[in-house]
């Protein structure tokens, strides 16, 4: 396969000294992937997608912006009117953070359904935790930048909850403010860290492609490839599978950024930042509603205040992902084949979005009930459900190999292509 | 496919999220009106907006702040093509203004207003304005449109909701009775009745009218790029119709080979 291009002289001479051309050939071209990805799998290029087109229109953005209190909202203002197609890069940038987090959502659960993190896949799942922590972080300090009515209460709120911290907490706040509010000294560092995280991002996505293909792609069976009768290679099978869900990924992200651009965001950010003026209800980003929720659901517990146990929760919800590949004890990585696993799989995405929910209303009457069983399902879940359920759960039998499903579900005379 | 309608599906579900407000008094749901701006193909109505330019400088501008949009704005040369009016016209609307200056002593003069200046705020500050307006501090209406649950519904709503309050409620002093404003006491008094101003184009001045045409201007002071992105935004989905097919059609066609 790779015989055409060494023909060229210029290419031999390079690829002899740096072995640049090798490399491609045998991660792109020869990578072997097996054959019966399903469409979920489109969500990794998917999310590599976006974190270009983000770091691309994020650079023009900062060519305009300016960070600095009393001309941030301005600036911003006058990137949408006065700057030659602005208007498109910031909504571009705006809406996309919204589709960064739809796509990275879906990965993290196409994961979890077919145990892509497990055995020896651990680093590479954790690797993506990374990515979604660095993500998050970079997200709420961009949020912050165009200096609304819900960038500063937001950075208020969340900037003040590593005051919970015992002894040392509010002397911590004050030093993430640079002072003792939300203020300049604060916008300029989220401005400098939020041009830094995504550089962070592309070296852990580095990794996380390293870890990928050291073992290659999970698969909807969750089965270990066999031989070459199990495998692809990565082009053109999957370059034109993933173009294509790119395209139709571009509609649905172009749709809104054309015809509901601020339809994601909340409208108390176009007024300027107020520091006298708290707005009646303080909303995070939707993307953020569920740990929003996490933190808001916890009472006090023994002698830990509830702010204390709500920050604990919230970042715990993503701790425990760190370790999941070990509290997972089910030997099988496929929610296909576990019966049990697979019900309780859907109450998870379902405590998710009754928690985001929750997030996005006040915290009173019915949405503190529903809000307390999510979290504490989520928790459930993960310390009790799945150590248990790989101890107890009668599996179904795996199939012999990739290849031996794959024509079985679809006869070698129809000529098509499981899609799972 | 079933994935990707799902991503749509799970934006749209989350739409509804942030949007919810807080429920302090009720106030009744906003009347939906047709805003020639909306839906794909929707446009500024340049007459409606120069009407709604009209009340805006007659009777907006005494308390309310423009001070993101310039006057050259409104011209040929403004952001998304302007408002329709020419540059001559434009240059008149300026130069009717005072803004501050210095002269080459130093001290501080005035001088008529040039299309690119931003639009002169009617208080010097702050101060100023609340002094003037019973405490109240009259809000920027630059990106109103965008600032408010419910976008040109809800400024449509106010402007013509103002009634006699219901004698169960202790109004503050100085302040007016609102239906739709959260809490419906709102300190600015009405400011727009029939005939406030009076339309050059022959249009009847009633308070519809009036409410009608200065959320157009005001929507377009809001985004005034809207129309080129709404042009753009076709030519985009277009041509990522053609590119998802032909795609689609070369996905069929590199995978026959595999089974």
């Amino acid at each position: 396969m790779d015989a055409p291009r060494k023909q060229n002289a210029l290419v031999r001479w390079i690829d002899y000294r740096l072995p640049i051309f090798t490399f491609m050939e045998h991660e792109l071209n020869e990578y072997p992937t097996p054959r019966n990805l399903s469409y979920w799998w489109n969500f990794g290029s998917l999310a590599g997608l976006m974190l270009v087109v983000m770091i691309a229109s994020g650079i023009f953005l900062a060519m305009q912006y300016t960070p600095q209190v009393d001309l941030a909202f301005d600036s911003v203002e006058r990137i949408m009117r006065d700057v030659n197609w602005g208007w498109l890069m910031r909504y571009i940038h705006m809406n996309g953070a919204s589709f960064f987090f739809i796509v990275t959502y879906i990965h993290i659960f196409r994961g979890l359904y077919y145990g892509s993190y497990k055995a020896p896949r651990e680093l590479l799942w954790m690797l993506g935790v990374v990515i979604l922590l660095l993500m998050m972080a970079t997200a709420f300090m961009g949020y912050v930048l165009p200096w609304g009515q819900m960038s500063f209460w937001g950075a208020t709120v969340i900037t003040n909850l590593f005051s919970a911290i015992p002894l040392i907490g509010n002397d911590i706040v004050t030093w993430l403010w640079g002072g003792f509010a939300v203020g300049n000294p604060t916008l300029n560092r989220f401005y400098s860290l939020h041009y830094l995280l995504p550089f962070l991002i592309v070296a852990v996505v580095g990794l996380h492609l390293m870890a990928l293909h050291q073992h290659g792609s999970n698969n909807p069976l969750g089965i270990d490839r066999k031989g070459p009768q199990d495998s692809i290679p990565f082009h053109p099978y999957y370059t034109i599978k993933d173009m294509f869900g790119m395209a139709v990924f571009l509609l649905v992200y172009a749709a809104f950024v054309f015809f509901l651009p601020n339809a994601l965001g909340d409208p108390a950010n176009y007024i300027q930042a107020n520091p006298l003026q708290t707005p009646p209800e303080i909303v995070p980003e939707w993307y953020f509603l569920p740990f929003y929720a996490i933190l808001r659901s916890v009472p006090d517990i023994w002698f830990i205040p509830s702010k204390l146990a709500g920050v604990i929760a919230m970042f715990g919800s993503i701790g425990l992902l760190f370790v999941l590949p070990w509290l997972d004890t089910s030997p099988v990585r496929s929610a296909r084949f576990r019966p049990v696993y697979k019900v309780f799989f859907w109450f998870l995405v379902l405590a998710a979005v009754v928690l985001g929910v929750c997030g996005a209303h006040r915290p009173e009457g019915i949405y503190v009930v529903l809000g307390r069983i999510a979290t504490l399902y989520y928790y459930f879940h993960f310390l009790i459900l799945l150590p248990l359920l790989g101890k107890f759960e009668r599996t179904r039998p795996l199939p012999t190999s990739i290849s031996a499903a794959v024509l079985k579900s679809a006869p070698a005379a129809s000529g098509r292509v499981e899609h799972a | 496919m079933r994935a990707l309608a799902l991503v749509a599906g799970l934006g749209l579900a989350l739409l509804a999220g942030p949007a919810v407000a807080p429920a302090q008094e009720a106030t009744p749901p906003l009347p939906a009106q047709a805003w020639p701006f909306e839906g794909i193909f929707g446009t500024f109505d340049r007459a409606a907006a120069q009407r709604g330019f009209q009340v805006y400088n007659e009777v907006c501008s005494n308390c309310h702040s423009l001070k993101l949009v310039a006057y050259g704005d409104l011209g040929p040369d403004g952001a998304g093509g302007g408002l329709g009016f020419s540059a001559d016209e434009v240059k008149a609307i300026a130069a009717a203004k005072q803004v501050p200056d210095t002269n080459d002593q130093g001290e501080a003069t005035t001088r008529a207003a040039l299309p690119a200046d931003h639009f002169v705020p009617p208080f010097a500050n702050e101060k100023a304005a609340r002094a003037a307006n019973n405490g109240g501090l009259p809000p920027d209406l630059s990106v109103i449109v965008k600032a408010r649950e419910g976008g040109p519904d809800y400024i449509y709503a106010l402007l013509t909701g103002y009634k006699e309050p219901p004698a169960s409620m202790k109004m503050g002093d100085g302040m007016n009775y609102n239906e739709f404003f959260p809490g419906h006491q709102i300190a600015m008094p009405q400011p727009l009745n029939d005939n406030s101003v009076t339309y050059g184009d022959g249009t009847q001045a009633t308070l519809s009218q009036e409410a009608y045409d200065v959320v157009n201007f005001l929507a377009w002071a809001a985004e005034p790029t809207l129309d080129e992105r709404h042009r753009t935004g076709i030519k985009v989905i277009l041509f990522l119709l053609v590119l998802t097919g032909i795609l689609y059609a070369g996905k069929r066609r590199i995978w026959a080979a595999v089974h």
